[in-house]
């Protein structure tokens, strides 16, 4: 049985323009000690998803209006309240963003730290406080027993999401839901952050999803992709099969649309056309038609669903099979 | 260096500094470096890349150089002319030479005026052209930048973020610049509208002969664009050369610290990869390191580098570095 099992998830937001399909049915397996990476633009819906297997929308305006996901055999979204406690933190954690909006700005980081201790497990505050310049030493926070003391506008943002990622792994989960972790951070204090949870993966056990729009930061992290486009996944399956053999269009774009180094002085990048879709009104048939390049007449009038390939990779598409995939698939220099 | 010819723009030492107040009644005045002694030129018609970590002040290099913010000391020359040395007038006249596409269009566009008097305003107020006139270029800017000119009493928040920063771009063309400063001109946008904005801005300078200043944290975007490359670190220019050489045969430490910290878009090449990660935080820019300022973090770090400021040398044809390690 898999880890995380989610089911046809739907999220909605109630706007004054509308009613917004955030999620719009997502379907995926996730098994013990995988990583994950979703990857999509603003707006795809890869951050509502995660939030919801955690019920972390806000209702209202969110509303969870249907699915499953069934986290060691319990349905995550049938839970109480009060089970879910059980659950978040402790089976589950998160890293954000932007450390500086989790953290308590009036409280030493240590004992953010202690106290996520405290709460998930039945130590004494002395035990927590221990353990808790434990795991700061164990994500690299250096001196933790000195720094213990100190508050989150002293550390740095790389630093800074350390300590997250030290509150999130205090208690050993079993998945970690990092929504774009190293977005706000430098290339170099994010590559330190992405080695630093991959470690932790490793002598941890945990699965991970790793939500980011960065193609080169999935490839560095995750063993499978999922990548979404207006509410739904397009493409799923081992992270090296599909950058090697992207079946979906949009996939195809944005794979080729990243620079690779120069194939060519001044040669132009592939992009899409267009913009993704309004989310209040969709288009009818595939989300994508409207920038796809190879849309046909039954893309205008059916909502493709995803279709097995084999290995795991699955993609949402009416002409799978009758694209010329292998001619756009991007080149490979470095 | 030649200033008519081959050079545009050349910059001499060039530093702005703002001040930071500390103390009761801002007695004890510090300041942040932002720029802090930096020369360099840029030759006409090319695609200068300027990459650094953010608060490395690549930004205020940009605005300093054009004037936006004057600066605290050093020299500018466009076109022969020190624009330091210009004011009011004479400064605004080659503004229309100048020009500048920012990193987030919506925040530079004034919200209650439809695109097209966004585009012809600053053509009436050079008087470049105005009426019909310049209403028929507003209309011929839209289609340059491939929007449709049907649109063009719409307002901004009626486009979209690719969109918007297309109307940027054309209003930075309306005055017929030589040279733009791109500021962060993608690093808002999604990852499908960024290579269309790349090629729209790469087609542009091709035909229309422009000098780009690309000033952007994405260093394969970068790398995709630009004919030569400038590393700044904390105020300081630590390395300029050619594009193929910057990425494939850099000589600062905090170069080669970049290139090997970004992903490579191919799963097959980041398995087997072993990332040589660059340890430790961005020190302050109100409080930067001694001598070297990338000593703290250089994993070559030598005595001399905390003592003693290293110079920028040529170290191969067209390629300078300010590292002790390359001292001749």
């Amino acid at each position: 049985m898999p880890l995380l099992q989610v089911e046809d998830l739907r999220v909605h937001f109630r706007t004054k323009d509308g009613l917004v399909r955030a999620v719009n049915g997502v379907s995926y397996e996730l098994e013990e000690g995988d990583i994950l990476g979703i990857v999509g633009e603003s707006g795809c819906g890869k951050s509502v998803s995660a939030l919801a297997l955690l019920r972390l929308i806000p209702e209202p305006p969110g509303e969870i209006a249907g699915g499953h996901a069934y986290f060691e055999g319990q349905d995550l979204l049938a839970l109480k309240r009060k089970e879910l406690y059980g659950i978040r933190g402790r089976k589950i954690a998160m890293i954000f963003q932007d450390p500086m909006t989790s953290l308590n700005p009036v409280m030493p980081i240590g004992e953010q730290v202690a106290e996520a201790i405290w709460v998930n497990s039945s130590v004494s505050r002395r035990e927590a406080r221990r353990r808790a310049i434990e795991v700061l030493a164990q994500v690299g926070v250096p001196a933790p027993a000195e720094r213990y003391k100190d508050y989150p506008h002293q550390f740095s943002g790389g630093m800074r999401q350390r300590v997250m990622i030290a509150m999130a792994i205090s208690c050993q989960p079993r998945l970690l839901i990092a929504d774009e972790p190293t977005t706000a951070l430098d290339v170099t204090i994010q590559a330190q952050i992405v080695e630093l949870v991959k470690r932790l993966q490793r002598e941890l056990g945990m699965a991970v999803i790793w939500i980011t729009h960065d193609l080169g930061l999935v490839a560095r992290v995750a063993r499978r992709i999922c990548v979404m486009y207006a509410g739904r996944i397009v493409e799923i399956g081992p992270i090296k099969e599909v950058f090697s053999r992207p079946q979906h269009p949009y996939t195809l774009g944005l794979l080729a649309s990243v620079p690779r180094g120069r194939t060519g002085r001044r040669q132009p990048l592939r992009h899409i056309e267009g913009a993704p879709p309004d989310m209040i009104s969709l288009p009818p048939g595939c989300a994508f038609q409207p920038r796809c390049q190879f849309c046909a007449e039954e893309c205008l009038q059916e909502e493709p669903s995803l279709v097995a390939l084999g290995d795991g990779h699955l993609a949402a598409c009416h002409r799978l099979g009758r694209l010329p995939v292998e001619a756009l698939a991007p080149k490979v220099a470095s | 260096m030649d200033t008519n010819g081959a050079y545009i723009l050349r910059v001499e030492d060039l530093k702005k500094y703002f001040p930071l107040r500390r103390g009761l009644l801002g007695r004890g005045i510090a300041h942040v470096k932002a720029v802090d002694g930096i020369s360099f030129a840029v030759r006409r018609g090319e695609i200068l890349g300027w990459v650094g970590e953010s608060g490395c002040g690549k930004s205020t290099l940009g605005r300093t150089v054009l004037q936006l913010e004057r600066p605290t000391s050093g020299k500018v020359f466009f076109d022969g002319q020190d624009l330091t040395q210009l004011g009011g007038e004479q400064l605004r006249r080659l503004r229309t030479k100048m020009q500048i596409i920012f990193q987030n269009p919506y925040s530079s566009l004034n919200p209650r005026m439809p695109i097209g008097r966004a585009l012809i305003e600053p053509m009436v107020v050079h008087g470049i052209a105005r009426g019909k006139q310049a209403q028929e270029r507003a209309i011929e800017l839209l289609q340059l930048v491939g929007l449709n000119p049907y649109f063009i009493n719409r307002f901004p928040s009626e486009f979209s973020g690719g969109q918007r920063q297309r109307i940027g771009i054309a209003r930075a063309l309306a005055l017929n610049p030589s040279f733009i400063v791109c500021d962060e001109p993608i690093s808002s946008l999604d990852v499908s509208i960024q290579a269309q904005i790349i090629n729209l801005l790469q087609r542009l300078q091709q035909q229309l002969g422009l000098t780009y200043l690309f000033i952007s944290h994405d260093l394969r975007m970068v790398q995709h664009i630009s004919d030569r490359i400038g590393v700044m670190y904390l105020g300081k220019l630590v390395e300029i050369g050619p594009t193929e050489e910057m990425v494939h045969h850099a000589l600062h430490p905090y170069t080669q610290a970049l290139w090997e910290a970004v992903p490579i878009p191919d799963p097959e090449v980041e398995e087997k990869r072993q990332v040589a990660i660059l340890e430790g935080d961005v020190p302050t820019a109100a409080n930067p390191p001694s001598g070297c300022r990338f000593h703290t973090r250089c994993p070559y770090v030598m005595p001399v580098c905390r003592e003693e400021e290293p110079a920028l040398v040529e170290l191969a044809p067209g390629h300078f570095a300010a590292c002790h390690l390359h001292k001749r």
